[in-house]
């Protein structure tokens, strides 16, 4: 029972993404999918890194706020990992679109304006990994980096949700002309997996987040004692 | 913990049956069937995964209570 109140979101992510892992490769597939064919359940992989990356991303500029109104090493830790783990589902959902992309669209880099805002955003949140790792005052770094944070998260936003949904043509599904996976989805099956889908995947990356923002201080707590001496 | 991941993986399998007597698809993937090989050893690396991620989560917790 204690083990349940404590890790209940864990426990919740592991039987998600395993629902998604068995059922994402077994279920039945609307016929009218084109040239994706099996391909479309990619869409219980790939898709569920984006989403959980906004997610991650939007709970790290939280944590970023939240350390700008009330300073607290925690806080910062905690918009810090956050963020790296966000970046990381971001590179996975990357990679595998690259994949996906080469096997579908016949090259992996097309110049669709989803994938051309993804690399402007990705180089701009590279920005708070070099203020992360060149400032050595840990009170500075935090207060830059969280200040950096609360302007490029809404930047970041607008170039992969805003900019490719207001351009000309797309090939992304929902963004420019096209339609949502939702218009044409004749059956409701994938949908049942979807959905458990990003939450798992989304809880799955915030326990890794959490496991390294405890690693982060412990370490913090440890170099202070060093201090002391 | 080791019951529970049986039993979890029991009804994974039972699972699986039923949808594949419901599943007729002619799809190029589960035509010959095995496909549920391929789903059951990627069930049982992801269930190893995870019961590595709480081992580390456990190691935490000790060090912190250390600290």
């Amino acid at each position: 029972m204690k083990f349940l109140q404590k890790a209940w979101y864990k426990a919740l992510a592991a039987l998600l993404v395993l629902y998604t892992l068995v059922y994402g490769l077994l279920i039945e597939l609307p016929a009218d999918v084109g040239i994706l064919d099996e391909t479309i359940r990619n869409l219980f992989y790939h898709v569920p890194m984006w989403f959980g990356m906004m997610l991650i991303l939007l709970a790290a500029w939280v944590n970023s706020i939240m350390y700008l109104s009330k300073p607290n090493p925690k806080r910062d830790a905690y918009a810090t990992e956050l963020t790296n783990v966000g970046l990381l589902m971001g590179f996975c959902g990357l990679f595998t679109g690259m994949f996906w992309a080469y096997n579908t669209w016949g090259t992996a880099w097309t110049n669709d304006p989803k994938l051309n805002g993804v690399a402007a955003g990705m180089a701009i949140y590279g920005g708070y990994w070099m203020i992360q790792k060149s400032v050595n005052d840990d009170a500075k770094r935090a207060r830059l980096g969280a200040v950096y944070n609360v302007f490029v998260f809404p930047i970041f936003l607008a170039l992969i949700v805003v900019m490719p949904k207001l351009a000309q043509s797309s090939i992304h599904p929902g963004s420019g002309d096209t339609v949502n996976f939702k218009t044409y989805n004749s059956s409701q099956n994938m949908e049942m997996v979807f959905y458990p889908a990003v939450v798992g995947w989304t809880l799955l990356f915030v326990w890794i987040a959490e496991l390294r923002t405890r690693y982060r201080l412990i370490k913090l707590h440890k170099d202070n004692e060093k201090a002391h001496f | 913990m080791k019951k529970h991941i049986f039993s979890l993986m029991a009804l994974l399998v039972w699972g699986m049956q039923a949808f594949a007597q419901t599943a007729n698809s002619g799809s190029m993937l589960r035509a010959s069937g095995k496909i549920y090989v391929v789903v059951g050893i990627i069930a049982i690396i992801f269930i190893l995964i995870v019961l590595y991620l709480f081992r580390l989560d456990k190691k935490l917790s000790r060090l912190e209570k250390q600290a």
